[in-house]
């Protein structure tokens, strides 16, 4: 980044440039920055805690919705269970989750409650006994075809022969989304937008109110260093925001797994935040005052959000949302993002909307241009 | 040598009003040079135009030799600017407010203490610039223009706002700064001011230069005008200029401002001894004349700040 020229300078008292400490223009800038973000409480509630609270309230809220796994309780040891090869454990346990218990009683009163669908013990002579509640039709009715389809395939191991007929079993819903799955990239899409909007929106009217921009006009510094200044430190926010997210959506409790190339997310996330930070740019060029600032940028944001996904998964949105949410920047964070978190998507899913959130802010930018002031007279 | 600045038919106008109507002026290298007049005089947008933040209608400029429009970035690190309105970011204190300042200019945190300690500052150094008062914020905003030692400094009325003690140490420190070779260019309200700092003054009103000099010279062409005030109450106006008029003596300007009746005359003598005759002499000053009396005499009005 450009630093100033200044060193070089000679003065009329003859200070010996080599004397003088070495500093730039672009770190000052980044650290001023950095600390009118810290020092703001408001802004720090709403980029960081906020959304943070929503992924905690809403992961938590969802959580049990989209398992539909079975839940049984093996009580005892149960051979059957526990000598599965392998691979065949590894196949149970997609469908099944198992939970040991001792206590039978305390188990049967959990199946009564609905807390587990079944309870798998040993009987007599190699017998498996299975009890179930009738509560739930749907569960009760997996929970018997599951376990009688492992006693046959069991049965038929035993016989020796391979077996004629083999059924892959495999949970449907796998393949669709967990909530924690479209509630980490939306909410955290909605997080990166809050910031990056007002993080550049504020700095631009706060500085020209202050009239430190028209200040800064009769200092060396130039403009690119105070552009890249501020792309700085609302890119280290958003990828602080992310780290965030992560670390709250892998813990066991929301489960959320990373697939291979989550990386992505960190190129995804930089081109995301100039993409919004153009945003603030506009609005930080028209509106003279913060509230006024504030404002244009919640009728921006929020909506924004809405309807491009942050809040409710666009795959089961109606068709016009998901033709609106193409024209929003949001959609090309939280679309890709979803897919290269937990998903396995690759390069070629994050590539094409990278390009189409850098092409935005480019356009943002030149309109923000058309309407930027130095100050306000 | 070619001078610090010179400026050449300045003219600035914003709708209506004619804010600079052709001012003409040079400054040498290490001078001291001061902008005086009342407000809306076109102090503030002479000096933003030859700084370069403005971009004059008319008129031609150089600074150091160097056009200062547009923004000319092999210019600016050689010039320190205070604007009469302090220009600090938010939700910084005064130390780091400097330090953000200096780095600008690649200067480090040790200069830029230094600087903070000179305006004395250094108490007061982790307060948030938005809580600092008008004179440690006045200071600090000028501590920040001289951070970077530049050559030419511009002070917009520096000293507004300052009680008399820290005008008295803004004053130490301006003169030091202007012998250290830097050439210095303020705008002030206040003749005193003027007249202790200034090698030379251009007065302006409505938005031109009447004149231009050493305050010393500019004083002497009107040095044989003094000027007596006793207190009011003593004597109406009507009926002193009745008498000074029967006494002889010639007036140049008579004003009764409810404090005190004061009187401009070539003539002091007879104006002493009508004074004394009526016994009005209660709070008697007799003074010579100063910068107060070359703008009235240079605009026909009373000076007002
Ligand atoms: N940005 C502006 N837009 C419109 N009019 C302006 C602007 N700036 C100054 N003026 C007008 O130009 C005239 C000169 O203003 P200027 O600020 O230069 O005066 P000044 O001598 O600095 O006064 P003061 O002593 O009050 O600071 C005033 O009549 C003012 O109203
Ligand atoms: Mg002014």
């Amino acid at each position: 980044m450009s630093t100033t020229s200044a060193t070089a300078q000679q003065t009329p008292t003859g200070q010996p440039p080599a004397e003088r400490e070495r500093v730039s223009a672009f770190a000052g800038l980044s650290r001023v920055m950095l600390l009118g973000f810290l020092r703001d409480r408001g802004t720090l509630f709403f980029t960081l805690v906020l959304p943070l609270l929503f992924l905690l309230l809403f992961g938590s809220l969802y959580k049990s919705s989209g398992t539909s796994h079975v839940k049984i309780a093996e009580v005892g040891s149960v051979q059957l269970l526990d000598q599965a090869p392998g691979d065949a454990r590894a196949q149970l346990d997609k469908v099944l989750s198992i939970t040991k218990y001792e206590d039978q009683n305390a188990a049967l009163e959990k199946v009564r409650k609905g807390d587990l669908d079944g309870l798998v013990t040993s009987g007599p002579n190699g017998q498996v006994v299975l009890r179930f509640s009738a509560s739930d039709q749907v569960k009760s009715g997996s929970v018997q075809a599951i376990l009688n389809s492992v006693v046959e395939s069991a049965n038929q191991a035993a016989s020796g022969k391979a077996p004629a007929f083999t059924l892959a079993a495999s949970q449907v819903e796998d393949n669709s989304l967990k909530p924690i799955q479209y509630l980490t990239p939306g909410l955290l899409g909605y997080a990166i937008a809050m910031g990056a909007v007002y993080g550049a929106s504020f700095t631009l009217v706060t500085w020209r109110k202050k009239r430190v921009l028209r200040r800064l006009r009769l200092t060396p510094v130039s403009p690119l260093a105070i552009v890249g200044a501020r792309v700085g430190v609302s890119v280290l926010v958003a990828l602080a925001q992310t780290a965030l997210f992560l670390v709250v959506a892998t813990m066991p409790y929301f489960g959320l797994k990373l697939s291979g190339n989550w990386w992505l997310i960190v190129p995804l996330v930089i081109c995301a935040t100039i993409a919004f930070m153009s945003i603030g740019l506009v609005t930080g060029s028209i509106a003279k005052s913060e509230e006024a600032a504030n404002g244009i940028n919640q009728i921006i944001v929020l909506p924004m959000s809405f309807l491009g996904g942050a809040f409710i998964p666009l795959d089961v949105a109606p068709g016009w949302l998901q033709t609106v949410s193409h024209a929003l920047p949001l959609r090309y964070l939280i679309d890709p993002a979803k897919s290269v978190l937990s998903k396995g998507g690759g390069v070629m899913d994050a590539l094409p909307s990278m390009g189409i959130l850098l092409a935005f802010a480019a356009v943002m930018t030149l309109i923000a241009s058309r309407f930027f002031n130095w100050d306000d007279a | 040598m070619t001078a610090a600045i010179s400026a050449d038919g300045i003219r600035k106008r914003y709708g209506d009003v004619q804010a600079v109507d052709g001012v003409s002026l040079t400054v040498e290298t290490g001078e001291f040079y001061g902008i005086l007049g009342p407000n809306g005089a076109g102090k503030t947008t002479t000096l933003e135009i030859l700084e370069g933040i403005r971009e004059p209608d008319e008129g031609r400029i150089e600074l150091l030799g160097l056009a200062p429009w547009p923004r000319n970035s092999k210019l600016l690190p050689r010039i320190g600017v205070q604007f009469q309105a302090s220009a600090f970011f938010n939700k910084l204190t005064a130390r780091e407010t400097i330090r953000t300042f200096a780095s600008f200019y690649g200067v480090g945190p040790k200069r830029a203490d230094a600087m903070l300690e000179r305006v004395g500052l250094t108490d007061s150094a982790t307060v948030h610039t938005d809580k600092m008062s008008g004179g440690q914020a006045q200071r600090l905003s000028i501590a920040c223009a001289l951070a970077h030692d530049p050559e030419l400094v511009f002070l917009d009325e520096p000293t507004t706002g300052l009680d008399p003690q820290a005008r008295r140490n803004l004053w130490d420190l301006l003169r030091d700064i202007n012998s250290e070779g830097r050439t210095v260019v303020l705008t002030t309200h206040y003749l005193d001011e003027a007249e202790v700092l200034c090698d030379r003054v251009s007065v302006m009103d409505h938005g031109k230069v009447l004149k231009t000099g050493a305050p010393a010279a500019l004083v002497r062409e009107i040095d044989d005008t003094v000027r007596v005030s006793v207190e009011s109450g003593q004597l109406s106006a009507a009926r002193a200029r009745e008498l000074f008029g029967a006494a002889g003596a010639e007036i140049a300007n008579l004003e009764d401002n409810s404090v005190s009746l004061s009187v401009s005359t070539r003539a002091p003598a007879p104006v002493l001894s009508v004074l004394a005759e009526q016994n009005a002499l209660r709070g008697l000053e007799v003074r010579g004349a100063t910068l107060e009396d070359v703008f009235l005499q240079l605009t026909g009005r009373e000076y007002r700040a």
